[in-house]
C-alpha cells in the first residue's frame, strides 16, 4: 500500500449554514485511511451536504477538514485528491465510455501511455471491456454506475466519496452492488465514504456508520455497536424495526407495565425507553426463569424467511419473528434476555 | 398492393389514404411557400440574368454581365470593390456574433441564477429593445455617442477624436449598434439552454480536476450547444444582409452588402445586378452555415 492512502480525514468544528436553516450543527469526526465509512440518516440531514463539503463542492460556513496534515478546506474541488461517485452518475453524455473514463488524467495532463493503462486497469477492474466504446445513454442504470465507479477510482484517489450510490437502482442489483462495492474497497484498501439513507447497505458496506439528524452526528460505531447498541430513539429505530418499551429505573433492572427485567448495563435515567429488536425475543412453550413476559398473538405475517409475530404482552404491542405459525389469540411466553436489552439514553 | 390494409396509431387505413391526408395537411404550408418564397426566389434567378435599361428598366435579355460586375469585371479592368464588399459584410456579421455570444454567456448564466420570480424581469429587460423599431432604437445610439455624453468626451479625453465631435460614424459605432440590436437573439435562445443545465456535470468536471476552461469545454459548451446554434444562426443570418445600422452608425464610407443591395434596388434603379448581389449573399450565408455545422459538429466531438 502507497503512502498517498494513509491519509486520515478530520471534520472539524463543521458548520453549514444556507440562509437562515442550519444544516450542520458542529460536526466533528474523523475518518481512519483505508476504512469504509458511511454516513446514514434521513433526507435533509445534513449528509450530503457534509459530503459534498469533503469534495470542495461546497464551502463551509465555518470549521476544517483535514487531509493527512493538511488543511483543504479551501482548496477548490479540482485541486483536491478525492473524487466522487454521483448520484446521477454525472457521465458525460457527448464522450465514450473510454473517454469518460480517462476524464480525470486527461485533465491533469498525465502522460498518454500511463492514462492508457490506467484507462485499461479501470476498465478490466469493473468488468466494462465490452462497452468501452459506448456512449453513456447506450448503458443501463448498473453499468452507468460502474462507469462512474471507474471514472474516479482510475485517478488512485486518497478517499473515494459516493452519494447513494445505489438510489438508481432495483432492489435485487442493489444487493449485488452492496457486495461489490465492500469488495471494491477491502481489495483497493482506498477510503470511501459513502452517503445514504437505506440501513441495510449501510450495515453491509461500512467498517463504521455515522448516523445523522438534523445537521449532527448521533452516533458513529461500527454496524454491530449501532444497531445492537443504539445511543437513543432516533438511532435504533432508523437502522431497523425496534420495540421500544417505557420504564423506570429500579434495583439491578427496570420496572415496565409489563413487568420487571434484568439489565445488564443499567441506565443514567431514572424513567425512560428500554428497546429490543425483534429478532431477539425468545419464544417459550413455558415460563423462563428471567425477565418473562406472556403475551397474545394478535396477528401473524408471513414473509417468506420467517413470520412477523405482532404480540400483546398486556396493553404494549411488541413485533417479533418466528418461524413457525401461531394463530391469533394463542397465549405465548417471551424471553427478553437481559444481555439484549438496550436502555436508550435521550 | 398499394391499397394494402395497415395499421397506423390505431387506425385502419391504407398508404395511399395516409398519404393523401398528409397532403392535404400540407396544402396550406406549401402553397403559401411556393406563392410566397419559391415563386419569388426563381423569379429573382431570373432578374439576376436579366439586362438593365438605359432608364433602370428590366430588359428580359439573358447576360451573365451581373455576375461578372460582382465578381470586380468591368469595362475598366478587375476590381475588387464588391468582393470587399461582401467579405466586409461576413466580417461585420461574425464579429457581431461572436461578441454576442461572449457576452451572451455572462447574462444568461446571471440570468438563470436569479431566483424564479425575478428570472422573467430581466428576461422582460432583454426582450423590451424589440418593442421598439430598430431604427430608432439606432438613432437613441446617435445620442448616446453625441460630443456632449461622457462616452465622446472619454474618447476625447483620451485623444481618439478631435474635440467637439461625435463617436460616430465609425466601425465601433456600428458594432455597438448591431450587438445592440442583435444580443436578445442569442441571449433568448442560450437562456433556454443555461436554465435546463444539469449542473451535476460541471461539478463532475470540477472534481474531475478539470481546469476553469475545461470545465466550460467540457460540461457546459455542450450542454448550452442546441441553444448556442440557434442564437448563431438567428444572428449571422440577418447581420449578413443588414444595412439600416451601418447606414446610420456607419455613415456612407462604411457600406456593406445589405446597403449595396438596397441602392440597387432603390438610388440606382438596377434590379437585375441587386438580383445578383443578393443571390451572391444568400450563397455566401448558406456557406458560411455549412462551414459552422462542420466546425461545431468537431468542436462537441473533441
Amino acid at each position: 500500500m502507497n503512502s498517498q492512502k494513509e491519509k486520515n480525514l478530520t471534520i472539524k468544528n463543521m458548520v453549514k449554514t444556507f440562509g437562515k436553516v442550519e444544516v450542520l450543527k458542529t460536526v466533528n469526526q474523523e475518518v481512519r485511511a483505508g476504512e469504509f465509512f458511511t454516513l446514514l440518516g434521513p433526507s435533509g440531514c445534513g449528509k450530503t451536504t457534509l459530503l459534498r463539503i469533503i469534495a470542495g463542492l461546497e464551502i463551509p460556513t465555518s470549521g476544517n477538514v483535514i487531509l493527512g496534515t493538511d488543511d483543504i478546506t479551501s482548496l477548490p474541488a479540482n485541486k483536491r485528491h478525492v473524487n466522487m461517485v454521483f448520484q446521477s452518475y454525472a457521465l458525460f453524455p457527448h464522450l465514450s465510455i473510454y473517454e469518460n473514463i480517462a476524464f480525470g488524467l486527461r485533465s491533469r495532463k498525465i502522460n498518454p501511455d500511463d492514462i492508457k493503462r490506467r484507462v485499461e486497469e479501470g476498465i478490466e477492474m469493473l468488468g466494462l471491456g465490452a462497452m468501452r466504446d459506448r456512449m453513456p445513454d447506450q448503458l443501463s442504470g448498473g453499468q452507468k454506475q460502474r462507469v462512474s465507479l471507474a471514472r474516479a477510482l482510475v485517478n488512485e484517489p486518497d478517499i473515494l466519496l459516493l452519494d447513494e450510490p445505489m438510489s438508481a437502482l432495483d432492489a435485487k442489483l442493489r444487493a449485488q452492488v452492496q457486495e461489490d462495492l465492500r469488495r471494491l474497497q477491502r481489495k483497493l484498501g482506498t477510503t470511501f465514504i459513502m452517503v445514504t439513507h437505506d440501513q441495510d447497505e449501510a450495515l453491509v458496506c461500512s467498517d463504521r456508520i455515522a448516523v445523522m439528524n438534523e445537521g449532527q452526528i448521533v452516533q458513529c460505531g461500527t454496524p454491530e455497536e449501532v444497531y445492537d447498541y443504539p445511543c437513543n430513539k432516533f438511532v435504533a429505530e432508523f437502522l431497523g424495526a425496534a420495540n421500544m418499551i417505557k420504564a423506570k429505573r429500579g434495583t439491578g433492572g427496570v420496572e415496565t407495565d409489563i413487568g420487571f427485567f434484568h439489565l445488564d448495563k443499567m441506565p443514567d435515567w431514572s424513567e425512560g425507553l428500554i428497546t429490543i429488536r425483534p429478532e431477539w425475543i425468545k419464544i417459550r412453550e413455558t415460563e423462563p426463569e428471567q425477565n418473562g413476559v406472556l403475551a397474545t398473538v394478535e396477528d401473524s405475517v408471513y414473509r417468506g424467511t420467517n413470520y412477523d409475530l405482532f404480540l400483546k404482552p398486556g396493553n404494549l404491542r411488541v413485533r417479533t419473528s418466528a418461524y413457525k405459525h401461531f394463530r391469533t389469540g394463542d397465549k405465548i411466553w417471551l424471553e427478553l434476555t437481559a444481555a439484549d436489552l438496550v436502555a436508550l439514553g435521550e | 398492393m398499394k391499397n394494402k390494409q395497415i395499421l397506423w396509431r390505431g387506425e385502419m387505413t391504407t398508404k395511399a389514404t395516409l398519404f393523401r391526408k398528409g397532403l392535404a395537411f400540407l396544402s396550406g404550408g406549401i402553397s403559401w411557400l411556393l406563392i410566397f418564397l419559391i415563386l419569388p426566389g426563381l423569379l429573382f434567378v431570373g432578374v439576376s440574368f436579366a439586362t438593365r435599361g438605359d432608364h433602370g428598366e428590366l430588359l428580359w435579355k439573358f447576360t451573365i454581365e451581373n455576375y461578372e460586375r460582382l465578381m470586380g469585371f468591368s469595362l475598366f479592368g478587375w476590381t475588387p470593390d464588391y468582393l470587399i464588399i461582401l467579405w466586409r459584410s461576413v466580417e461585420v456579421a461574425f464579429v457581431t456574433t461572436l461578441v454576442s455570444v461572449i457576452l451572451s454567456y455572462p447574462l444568461s448564466f446571471f440570468i438563470a441564477s436569479r431566483p424564479a420570480k425575478s428570472r422573467y424581469v430581466w428576461l422582460t429587460l432583454v426582450i423590451v429593445p424589440f418593442w421598439t423599431n430598430m431604427v430608432i432604437r439606432t438613432y437613441a445610439w446617435f445620442y448616446l455617442l453625441s460630443p456632449e455624453l461622457p462616452l465622446a468626451k472619454l474618447a476625447i479625453a483620451l485623444g481618439f477624436i478631435p474635440e467637439g465631435t461625435p463617436l460616430y460614424p465609425n466601425a465601433i459605432a456600428v458594432y455597438l449598434g448591431m450587438v445592440s440590436v442583435f444580443l436578445p437573439f442569442v441571449t433568448l435562445p442560450l437562456y433556454s439552454s443555461v436554465e435546463k443545465l444539469d449542473w451535476s456535470l460541471v461539478e463532475a468536471a470540477q472534481d474531475l480536476y478539470s481546469s476553469k476552461f475545461r470545465v466550460f469545454r467540457q460540461a457546459i459548451l455542450p450542454q448550452t450547444a442546441p441553444g448556442l446554434s440557434v442564437g448563431i444562426i438567428l444572428t449571422f443570418v440577418p447581420a449578413m444582409g443588414t444595412f439600416v445600422v451601418p447606414d446610420l452608425l456607419g455613415g456612407a464610407k462604411y457600406m456593406l452588402v445589405g446597403n449595396l443591395i438596397q441602392q440597387q434596388f432603390g438610388s440606382s434603379r438596377d434590379w437585375p445586378f441587386g438580383a445578383a448581389v443578393s443571390l451572391g449573399l444568400m450563397i455566401l450565408t448558406m456557406i458560411s452555415l455549412q462551414i459552422y455545422s462542420r466546425k461545431g459538429k468537431e468542436i462537441e466531438i473533441l
